[in-house]
C-alpha cells in the first residue's frame, strides 16, 4: 500500500435497500491510487451491492461514496461513470443484439489515455478472432474477456471488476489473472470482487472481508498468512 | 383481356398497388410501435391519436396558417412529436416501474380524451385536405396518381432510413444495448432517461408524419387513428413486438395480402389480417421475426 497516494475512493457509512430489505448496514472502504483491494465474502454478504452502490445501480442508497474526491451518493450513474469509474458486473452484461466489436466499442470514451482496440486485442486474442460473432455466441470466458475489455477503451482509470472468474476454467483463470495483474502494472487502481481466495490473494494488495452487509476485517497481502484460518472460516459455506 | 384465377389483371394489379399503399401506412405506425416499445416496454395505444393529430396539424396549417403540405411534412411531426416528450417526461416515465398495464391504460385513455376532443371540435365528419400532387400516370392497367407513388417512396425512405439508424449506427448501438440492459448502459456514462424520451418522440413523430402523409388520401377526422391502429396491432403481433425489419416487412405484406383478399375473398378483406394473426400466434406466439424472451 501507498499511504501517500490520492484517494480514489472513499466509502463511509454506506447503507442498501432492496424493497425493504436492508442488504448493506454502514459499509466503510477506502481505495487510493494504483491499488488493487478485494472485496471477499460469502454469497450475499453485500460485495456486488456495494460494488452496484458505488456505481449509482441501486436507487435505495445512503451514506457517503467521495469519488476524487466528489460526492457521489445522490448521483446518477451515468455521471458517476463520466468521474472515471468503470463497472463490469458480475453478469457481464454482453449485449447479445451486438457483435463482438460493437459491445468492445460500445461505452463511450470519458477521458484521454484509454486503450486502443487493438491494444485490447493484444490483451485478450480470442476476442479478435471472433469480432464479428454476435456477443452472447461467444463462451463464458470469452465474455468476460468481453465485459473487462470493453471499459479498458473509455479512459476510466478506476475498475470495479465483479467476480471475473466466476465458473470459468482454470486455464481461463489463469488468463484473466495475468490480464489483470498487467492492468495493476500499468497503473489501473481496481476494486475486485472475489469469492475464490487463491485468485485473489495472487494479485491483491489488501483484503475486505465482507459478512452480513458490514466490512468484517481488513488484511493487508502481507499478513494474509498469518489470517489463513479465519479467512476459511468467513468464506466456508 | 388476360385473367388470373377468374380475376381481371388490371384489377388484381391495382388493388395490389392500392394494398402497397395502405401497407405504406401500416409499416410507418407499426415500425413507430416497435421502436417505443423496444425501450418502453410500453404499448403505445395513443399512437392511432397521434396519428390522427399529425393529420390534423397539418389541416390547422394549412387552413388557419396558409402552411402548405410541404411545411407540414416537417413542423407536424415536430409539433406532435414535442408533444410526444411532454407526455413522457410528465406522465409515462412514473410509470416504468409499475406494472405493464398502467403505461397501456394510460396511452389508452389519453387516446380517448384526444380523439373526444377533436370529436366536440370538429365532428365526426372530417375535413378535407387538398392533394399537393396532383395528377397522375397512366399504366396501363390502371391511374396512378403521383401522390400514391409519392407516399410508397416516402415510406420506404423513412422505414429503411430508421432501420439503419438503429442497425448500423453507433446511436443505434447505444438504443439496442439499452433496450436488454438499461442500468448497464446508463452505469456506462450514458444517460439513458433522455434516451428513452427523445425515442418516444421520435416514435411519436412518425405516427404523425403517417398522419400527414395520410391527410390528402383521407379525410382528416377524429377517428382516422382509431379505425387504422387495431390493424397496427395485429400488424406488430405478427411481425414481432420487438423487430424492427419486422414491422416494416409485416406492415407492406399486410397491406398487400388485404387488397390481394379484396380481389379473392371480398368478404373476408376486412378479417384477413387478424386470422394470420390467430395463425402466427398459435404457430409462433413470438411473431414471425421475433425473438423468445
Amino acid at each position: 500500500m501507498q499511504p501517500d497516494a490520492e484517494l480514489v475512493l472513499q466509502v463511509r457509512d454506506l447503507q442498501a435497500y432492496y424493497g425493504e430489505s436492508k442488504a448493506l448496514h454502514g459499509v466503510a472502504l477506502e481505495i487510493r491510487q494504483g491499488e488493487l483491494v478485494t472485496l471477499l465474502g460469502r454469497n450475499g454478504a453485500g460485495k456486488s451491492t456495494t460494488l452496484k452502490c458505488i456505481m449509482g445501480a441501486i436507487p435505495k442508497r445512503y451514506g457517503s461514496v467521495l469519488l476524487q474526491g466528489t460526492e457521489v451518493i445522490a448521483a446518477p450513474s451515468n455521471r458517476i461513470a463520466r468521474l472515471g469509474a468503470a463497472w463490469c458486473p458480475e453478469h457481464r452484461g454482453i449485449f447479445s443484439s451486438l457483435s463482438v466489436e460493437e459491445n468492445l466499442v460500445l461505452p463511450p470514451v470519458i477521458a484521454p489515455g484509454g486503450m486502443s482496440v487493438e491494444e485490447i486485442y493484444t490483451l485478450f486474442p480470442n476476442l479478435a478472432e471472433r469480432r464479428r460473432s454476435q456477443g452472447t455466441r461467444l463462451s463464458g470466458g470469452e465474455q468476460q474477456m468481453l465485459a473487462i475489455g470493453r471499459i479498458l477503451r473509455t479512459g476510466s482509470r478506476f475498475l470495479l471488476l465483479d467476480e471475473p472468474t466466476e465458473g470459468l476454467a482454470p486455464v481461463i483463470i489463469q488468463n484473466i489473472g495475468d490480464a489483470i495483474r498487467i492492468l495493476k502494472e500499468r497503473g489501473y487502481t481496481i476494486l475486485l470482487v472475489e469469492q475464490n481466495f487463491h485468485f485473489a490473494s495472487s494479485v491483491a494488495d489488501r483484503h475486505y472481508v465482507m459478512e452480513d452487509g458490514l466490512i468484517a476485517e481488513h488484511i493487508l497481502a502481507a499478513d494474509i498468512a498469518g489470517a489463513i484460518d479465519r479467512l476459511h472460516e468467513y468464506l466456508a459455506v | 383481356m388476360d385473367v388470373i384465377f377468374g380475376v381481371p389483371l388490371p384489377l388484381l394489379l391495382g388493388q395490389l398497388v392500392l394494398g402497397l399503399i395502405n401497407g405504406a401506412t401500416y409499416a410507418i405506425l407499426s415500425l413507430g410501435l416497435a421502436v417505443i416499445f423496444g425501450m418502453l416496454k410500453v404499448i403505445n395505444f395513443a399512437h392511432g391519436a397521434q396519428y390522427m393529430l399529425g393529420a390534423f396539424v397539418a389541416w390547422m396549417m394549412a387552413s388557419w396558417l396558409g402552411l402548405g403540405f410541404w411545411y407540414a411534412l416537417v413542423l407536424a411531426p415536430l409539433v406532435v412529436g414535442a408533444g410526444g416528450i411532454v407526455l413522457e417526461r410528465v406522465f409515462l416515465r412514473h410509470l416504468y416501474d409499475k406494472d405493464h398495464l398502467f403505461g397501456l391504460l394510460f396511452t389508452f385513455g389519453f387516446a380517448l380524451v384526444a380523439e373526444g376532443v377533436f370529436r366536440y371540435y370538429f365532428g365526426s365528419t372530417g375535413q378535407i385536405y387538398t392533394n399537393p400532387i396532383p395528377g397522375g400516370v397512366r399504366l396501363g392497367f390502371m391511374f396512378l396518381p403521383h401522390y400514391r407513388i409519392f407516399i410508397v417512396v416516402m415510406a420506404l425512405v423513412i422505414c429503411f432510413g430508421t432501420w439503419f439508424v438503429i442497425e448500423r449506427t453507433k446511436l443505434g448501438a447505444y438504443l439496442r444495448a439499452a433496450t436488454e440492459d438499461p442500468v448497464l448502459v446508463r452505469a456506462f456514462g450514458i444517460n439513458v432517461p433522455l434516451l428513452i424520451t427523445l425515442t418516444y418522440g421520435f416514435g411519436v413523430a412518425l405516427a404523425a408524419l403517417a398522419g400527414v402523409i395520410a391527410a390528402p388520401v383521407q379525410n382528416v377526422s377524429p377517428l382516422m387513428g382509431s379505425h387504422v391502429i387495431i390493424t397496427v396491432f395485429a400488424v406488430v403481433v405478427i411481425g414481432g413486438l420487438n423487430s424492427i425489419m419486422g414491422a416494416i416487412v409485416t406492415g407492406f405484406a399486410l397491406g398487400v395480402i388485404e387488397g390481394l383478399a379484396k380481389v379473392f375473398i371480398p368478404e373476408m378483406s376486412n378479417t384477413v389480417v387478424f386470422v394470420i394473426m390467430a395463425i402466427v400466434l398459435l404457430l409462433r406466439p413470438a411473431g414471425l421475426f421475433g425473438q423468445e424472451q
